[in-house]
């Protein structure tokens, strides 16, 4: 069994020599693996990667994101979604195929301000990122207070298969909802929110630390 | 003209032909940029903020298929002796220019479609050398805001003084000397970005120059990446098992 190997690397930097796979933020020149990105570089059977530790957030397809809504045109409404790109939610994806669009009442639905969690239906290098608004736990945000995080970080908040949010949602109580662009909306008492502030914060400052989980839990138990 | 060049062989401020001005670099600064970097390279004192990638500030700037580097290099009016103009002058304009040619190699822009990416210097004293000290640190800065880069850049000069190559010329050696070569270089894939010829050099003084520019270079590469891996990482660990 090969192990995963790790190492801290710098935009430039070698990373491996041979003939690998690779993914994101790696490029090859002569199989020479250089990385694109600062961050933790990992390497595992013929496989490269690079996990960037700063950046705005890039939208992916069928990411769940929380945006703001910023403005709105004839048929359709521009969300802000924390990233170079703004997102837009066509007003035909929210009302019913039964009310002709020259009827489209759009502030009715969002106005400008209002916060929304959303799905990335479609993106590429050509296109503005389309959002979608239908599925599960998706629409209009009404109450709660938000928090913004690095994006880079919020695979380390939620963890392996949801084990860190797990550990967060079994200790608080506070009801989380993360957008994968960085944001994210904590519903509860304010005691409980302030409560899962200071351990995001933690989460967040040492997410490239291993044994972060072990941290977690001790600065949980102190809280309690 | 007073001598450049003491009989032991040192330099007015007492330094090697060979030997650089003190450097210290560090790294996130501006808290409200997206990347941002100090760095003291003798005298000078440079700040560098980058920020974006963003949406362009007039969508006419937008390119289709890649983003665009904009730079602005700005000395602010305390820097020099006598008060500067805060405007724009000509010599600000050609170094802006001049860093973003240095930094364009470096920076992966096509994956930035659309966007705009900013950086700003500004000078708050300066020395001989601000334009390479500029560009170290604001390849820090692009580097801590996470902007996919081919490799870092490092700049140093090289020039010469009473008759000999030296490395990183300070204001009067710059000023009383014979001839001032900035270099900027990437130092993984061997490439140099930036080479400026002020003064006369024959064919062997210049590759003298050139090899002792980019040696300097890879030492001002060593001090980034040093102090982006105290920030970044507290106890580098180079292909540790895990």
């Amino acid at each position: 069994m090969s192990q995963v190997i790790r190492k801290h690397v710098l935009p430039g930097e070698l990373i491996a020599k041979g003939k690998y796979k690779y993914e994101k933020n790696v490029f090859n020149v002569k199989n020479l693996y250089y990385s694109t990105k600062l961050g933790l570089a990992e390497s595992y059977h013929d496989r490269l990667r690079v996990i960037p530790l700063s950046g705005v957030y890039m939208p992916k397809v069928d990411d769940t994101i929380i945006g703001t809504v910023v403005d709105f045109g004839h048929a359709h409404w521009l969300v802000n979604i924390n990233s170079c790109f703004i997102g837009v939610l066509v007003a035909k994806s929210v009302f019913s195929p039964r009310i002709s669009s020259i009827d489209y009442d759009l502030e009715s639905k969002f106005k400008i301000g209002d916060t929304l969690c959303a799905k990335i239906n479609s993106f590429d290098r050509t296109r503005d990122p389309l959002l979608s608004v239908y599925g599960h736990g998706l629409g209009k945000i009404f109450s709660g207070t938000e928090i913004t995080i690095n994006p880079n970080k919020v695979a380390r908040l939620i963890g392996k298969k949801g084990s860190m949010i797990k550990l967060l949602e079994e200790n608080i109580d506070v009801k989380y909802t993360i957008g994968q662009n960085g944001r994210i909306i904590l519903k509860g008492t304010p005691d409980s929110i302030n409560k899962a502030k200071t351990v995001i914060e933690l989460i967040e400052n040492e997410s490239q630390n291993s044994n972060l989980i072990d941290k977690v839990q001790l600065l949980l138990k102190n809280k309690k | 003209m007073n001598n450049l060049i003491n009989k032991k062989g040192l330099r007015i401020d007492g330094r090697k032909l060979d030997e650089m001005r003190p450097v210290t670099i560090s790294v996130g600064n501006v808290k409200n940029a997206d990347g941002s970097s100090y760095i003291e390279f003798g005298k000078n004192k440079i700040i560098a903020a980058v920020y974006g990638p963003k949406e362009p500030v007039f969508k006419w700037m937008a390119v289709a298929n890649t983003g665009i580097l904009r730079c602005r290099y700005h000395m602010v009016p305390y820097s020099v002796e006598e008060r500067k103009n805060p405007n724009p002058s000509r010599r600000e304009q050609e170094i802006s220019k001049v860093i973003r040619e240095a930094l364009t190699p470096a920076v992966v822009l096509k994956d930035y479609p659309r966007t705009c990416i900013d950086i700003f210097i500004e000078v708050l004293q300066s020395d001989g050398g601000s334009r390479c000290a500029a560009i170290n640190a604001a390849s820090v800065a692009l580097a801590d805001a996470g902007i996919s880069m081919f490799d870092m850049v490092g700049a140093c000069a090289a020039g010469k003084i009473d008759g000999k190559i030296g490395l990183d010329m300070s204001d009067e050696e710059d000023k009383e000397g014979e001839a001032d070569l900035p270099i900027a270089f990437m130092p993984n894939l061997d490439k140099i970005t930036l080479l400026q010829l002020d003064g006369k050099l024959s064919k062997n003084e210049f590759t003298e120059a050139v090899h002792m520019g980019v040696s300097g270079s890879k030492t001002l590469y060593e001090l980034q990446k040093k102090a982006l891996m105290s920030k970044y990482f507290e106890k580098p660990v180079g292909g540790k098992k895990v």
